[in-house]
């Protein structure tokens, strides 16, 4: 077995064991559906609020159920699609007509379920302000690096700030931007990204080696050159250090920033809600979603980094 | 040879931390200046009731900026005057009660302090055992270590209101989150400290017939204490931030979570309030964490590097 | 009478055994090391100096050959602690202070406090670091941190001390007084030294005999006998005689060399 394929294999054997395990428990020991709720349940929750659900407006479910007795085909099509996409799914469907049946149900759908509309709302907040707060964490970090004083100045105020809960704020962001912007929940994730993303630049700036730097000066480098051709190079695996505490945080700070208030189409209203009315399997299928987001926005943080640094050594 | 560094110089972050707090004071009240009365709109774009009509204001008449909107309002409800937010937390909250706002924010502190204090030792024992048997198990690691990864990368405060349900709405429930925000730094902190020796100190000890054990605590475990303690800085922030978000969705009355989200309901009668339990609950976290610095300066006592 | 501490033959070491990269590094070495010797390994980088010390502490194993070490295996040796080991690099704890350092080994023995401290007393003091005792590493010179090393590897007389080129990172004043050092040692502890060093006026200066290795697959080229007179002292490095054997063993090392071509 390769030395890759061994690598990949212990943590998805594992996986496996642990969603039997949690399986059987609850099935063994009859664990209450809203304490525990079994992996399968779980899935078939989240499929179900993934894939699309027929526009009720359209036809009512009743009158679904009533032909899907009648051994109709049903399928559901995205509200905007253009009538070849409807002919071309109509056409591939006859050769899949079920024995017995001779008619084809096509049922516009809404564009997106709620839970998917959801997703996206947060993510933007997540995205928005993990942009300006790292973004903004960069650039000021930089513009310490040339004047001493400024960083010993900045970095003990950083550190402190970045030490206290910035989520507390959302009450305030929401006073001032109203509940419903998502700008009020990004100026949140901006504050819990900027700090850590600033201290991690200021750190790779500063923290050279006093050697290169040495050379640097036998070479008569003025400090804009230094700054170009040693600090930032030496930086780069800090500020991606930094990017990472901070991919993970913008998640996390754009759905409990929600907690204290959101408009409904959030990701964070929405586990809220769902717990409150005790649907545990459909909260847990939102907070997996949320979980694939943000491990989907370190992922491509990783990715970013292997592009910028293909010459570190953690690379090779 | 070099020195010690000094005692004094630990202040020096402490002045300049002030320093930077009064001027974003100043800055403060400096943009509620900012501010016609109203606090929609720049000063001197707004327009002026003089007698019974509507001017427009003087900066509209002669650079044509006219009702420029703050992207902030600067009344008084949007942004308390400083001082009426220090004010307040001498006076009781509201008629009728004896105790200044301050007593209830310290008590609160206390109890918040408290539930992110034990979830804060769960979770750091937690995750240095865990470092401890990574670093000597590469099966283990291989296998668990991507979880401990993953499980840091789940928005943790989206499972609190479960967790919080589940185990009962108490102070045990939210201290458990703490733990969970806790042990995920430790542990990788402690596992990359445990590796951190150079070969020729491991090589040392195997010259001295040491057991695993005896490496484990005699070179290991010092050599880790510098990373531990970089990760214990992150988890005291973390647990309080935990315990405060934790306790919003359960019946919990007593900590800093049901405070803010009071005020929070009430805002409207007394904004100064909310914000003074916020920066309460903001020295809190950072009251937690420089009790951790302290003690690594007690305890890490080598030439300080400064360890990402 | 003839009282071989050390006792080596037909040893042999490759690295990487059987892969494409095998590495000979050691071979058919054989060599008998004597009660209270002070032996040089001296030869070209990457003879296998390093790795014979190593082996003779246990700290590698041979590939082929055998190895004894005071009448048992080096392995088990090792397990008796009958030999002190010093590296290249002091390796200091950087958390311990210099006579927590020095105590390192006796804690590991399970040595009981008190004589674990006066130990450590007569050592430092040994080595001339008596009022550095609660100093912490980072805070002493390359010299003096080298000077704990040794004094930590005799904390627990060991009757051998391994030394591999522990003065190479120093200055050449520094390292002559640590030469006339160790020789002060050796007399009053009478142990048995296997000193591995680049410098041929070091090996000469403080051995007894000087076994010149040839480049790899590092085999012994020559055995050399050094009669210069004990105790040895400052003056002996300008005897004519210290000349002689210097240029014996410079010798001896290029025809190692080139023999080797």
């Amino acid at each position: 077995m390769s030395d890759r394929v061994q690598k990949y294999s212990a943590p998805v054997v594992i996986l496996v064991i642990i969603l039997i395990l949690w399986e059987g428990v609850v099935a063994a020991f009859e664990i209450e559906q809203f304490l525990l709720p079994r992996p399968t349940v779980i899935l078939a929750n989240l499929v179900n609020l993934v894939l699309l659900t027929p526009d009720p407006t359209a036809i009512s479910m009743a009158e679904v159920d009533a032909r899907l007795k009648a051994n109709t085909l049903v399928i559901v099509v995205p509200a905007g699609a253009p009538d070849q996409f409807k002919s071309a799914v109509a056409a591939a469907a006859m050769l899949r007509l079920p024995v017995g049946s001779s008619t084809l149900l096509l049922l516009p759908g809404k564009n997106l379920s709620p839970i998917l509309q959801a997703s996206w709302f947060t993510l933007r907040e997540a995205l928005g302000g993990l942009a300006i707060g790292s973004g903004l964490g960069i650039l000021v970090a930089m513009s310490t690096a040339r004047w001493a004083v400024t960083r010993e100045a900045l970095m003990p105020f950083a550190i402190a700030v970045n030490s206290m809960p910035i989520i507390a704020f959302a009450p305030i962001t929401n006073n001032w931007f109203g509940i419903d912007n998502p700008f009020s929940k990004m100026v949140i994730v901006a504050l819990m990204t900027f700090f850590p993303t600033m201290i991690n630049t200021v750190r790779g700036l500063t923290l050279v080696d006093q050697r290169s730097l040495e050379l640097m000066r036998s070479y008569a480098a003025n400090e804009f050159e230094i700054l170009r051709k040693l600090r930032i190079p030496n930086a780069l695996p800090f500020i991606f250090n930094g990017l990472k505490v901070s991919a993970a945080l913008s998640m996390i700070g754009a759905v409990v920033g929600e907690y204290f208030g959101g408009p409904r189409i959030a990701l964070g209203v929405f586990i809220t809600q769902e717990a409150a009315l005790f649907r545990f399997s459909s909260a847990w299928a939102a907070i997996i979603i949320a979980c694939g987001l943000g491990i989907a926005l370190y992922l491509l943080i990783i990715f970013a980094e292997r592009l910028a640094m293909p010459w570190h050594s953690s690379f090779r | 040879m070099a020195k010690p560094t000094g005692f004094l110089s630990g202040f020096k972050p402490a002045l300049y931390f002030l320093v930077i707090a009064l001027l974003l004071v100043f800055a403060w009240e400096g943009y509620k200046l900012l501010g016609a009365p109203g606090g929609k709109y720049l000063r001197g774009t707004a327009p002026v009731k003089v007698g019974d009509e509507r001017v427009p204001g003087p900066l509209c008449d002669s650079l044509g900026w006219c009702e420029v909107e703050l992207p902030i309002r600067t009344d008084d409800r949007a942004m308390p005057p400083i001082k009426d937010i220090v004010l307040t937390i001498f006076e009781p909250p509201r008629r009728g009660s004896n105790d200044m706002l301050l007593t209830i924010l310290f008590k609160a502190s206390l109890f918040t302090l408290q539930e992110a204090l034990a979830g804060f030792v769960i979770g750091g024992l937690l995750g240095f055992a865990l470092g401890v048997i990574f670093a000597h198990s590469n099966l283990l690691e291989r296998g668990l270590l991507p979880y401990v990864v993953a499980s840091q990368t789940v928005p943790l405060l989206a499972i609190a209101p479960m967790v919080v349900i589940w185990l009962g709405g108490n102070w045990f429930s939210v201290a458990v989150i703490a733990a969970y925000l806790t042990f995920f730094p430790v542990t990788i902190n402690t596992l990359r400290g445990l590796r951190s020796p150079e070969p020729t100190a491991v090589e040392l000890m195997n010259s001295y017939a040491a057991s695993t054990w005896e490496v484990l605590w005699k070179l290991r475990v010092p050599a880790a204490l510098p990373f531990i303690f970089v990760a214990l800085k992150v988890s005291a922030t973390a647990s309080v931030v935990g315990a405060i978000i934790g306790e919003l969705p359960s019946g919990i009355a007593d900590g800093l979570g049901r405070v803010i989200l009071n005020f929070n309901q009430y805002y409207a009668t007394g904004p100064e309030k909310l914000w003074a339990s916020i920066l309460f609950a903001s020295l809190t976290g950072m009251a937690f964490f420089l009790i951790i610095a302290v003690l690594e300066k007690l305890l890490v006592r080598r030439q300080p590097v400064d360890l990402v | 009478m003839e009282h071989p501490v050390i006792l080596i033959n037909n040893l042999n070491k490759i690295f990487g055994e059987g892969t494409a990269n095998a590495v000979h590094a050691l071979k058919d070495i054989s060599l008998t090391v004597q009660s209270n010797e002070f032996i040089s390994l001296i030869g070209p980088s990457g003879c296998g100096k390093s790795t014979l010390l190593r082996i003779i502490g246990d700290l590698t194993q041979p590939t082929a050959g055998d190895i004894t070490v005071n009448n048992k295996t080096a392995h088990q040796a090792r397990l008796d602690r009958d030999y002190g080991m010093v590296f290249q690099a002091a390796t200091l704890y950087d958390w311990r202070t210099v006579a927590k350092n020095v105590q390192l080994p006796l804690e590991l023995m399970k040595y009981p406090r008190a004589e674990r401290e006066a130990r450590t007393e007569k050592m430092l003091k040994l080595v001339e670091l008596g009022d550095f005792a609660k100093h912490y590493p980072w805070q002493l010179s390359g010299g003096m941190q080298q000077r704990v090393a040794i004094a930590r590897a005799l904390s627990f007389e060991p009757s051998i001390l391994l030394m591999d080129e522990p003065f190479g990172a120093l200055d050449e004043m520094t390292r002559e007084r640590l030469n006339l050092e160790v020789l002060s040692i050796w007399d009053k502890t009478k142990t048995t030294v296997v000193f591995v060093t680049h410098s041929i006026t070091e090996a000469v200066f403080l051995s007894t005999r000087v076994v010149v290795m040839s480049a790899r697959p590092g085999q012994i080229a020559e055995d050399i006998a050094i009669n210069l007179p004990q105790p040895r002292n400052a003056d002996t490095r300008e005897q004519v005689r210290f000349f002689e054997l210097e240029t014996e063993v410079r010798e001896a090392l290029r025809k190692s060399e080139s023999q080797k071509l």
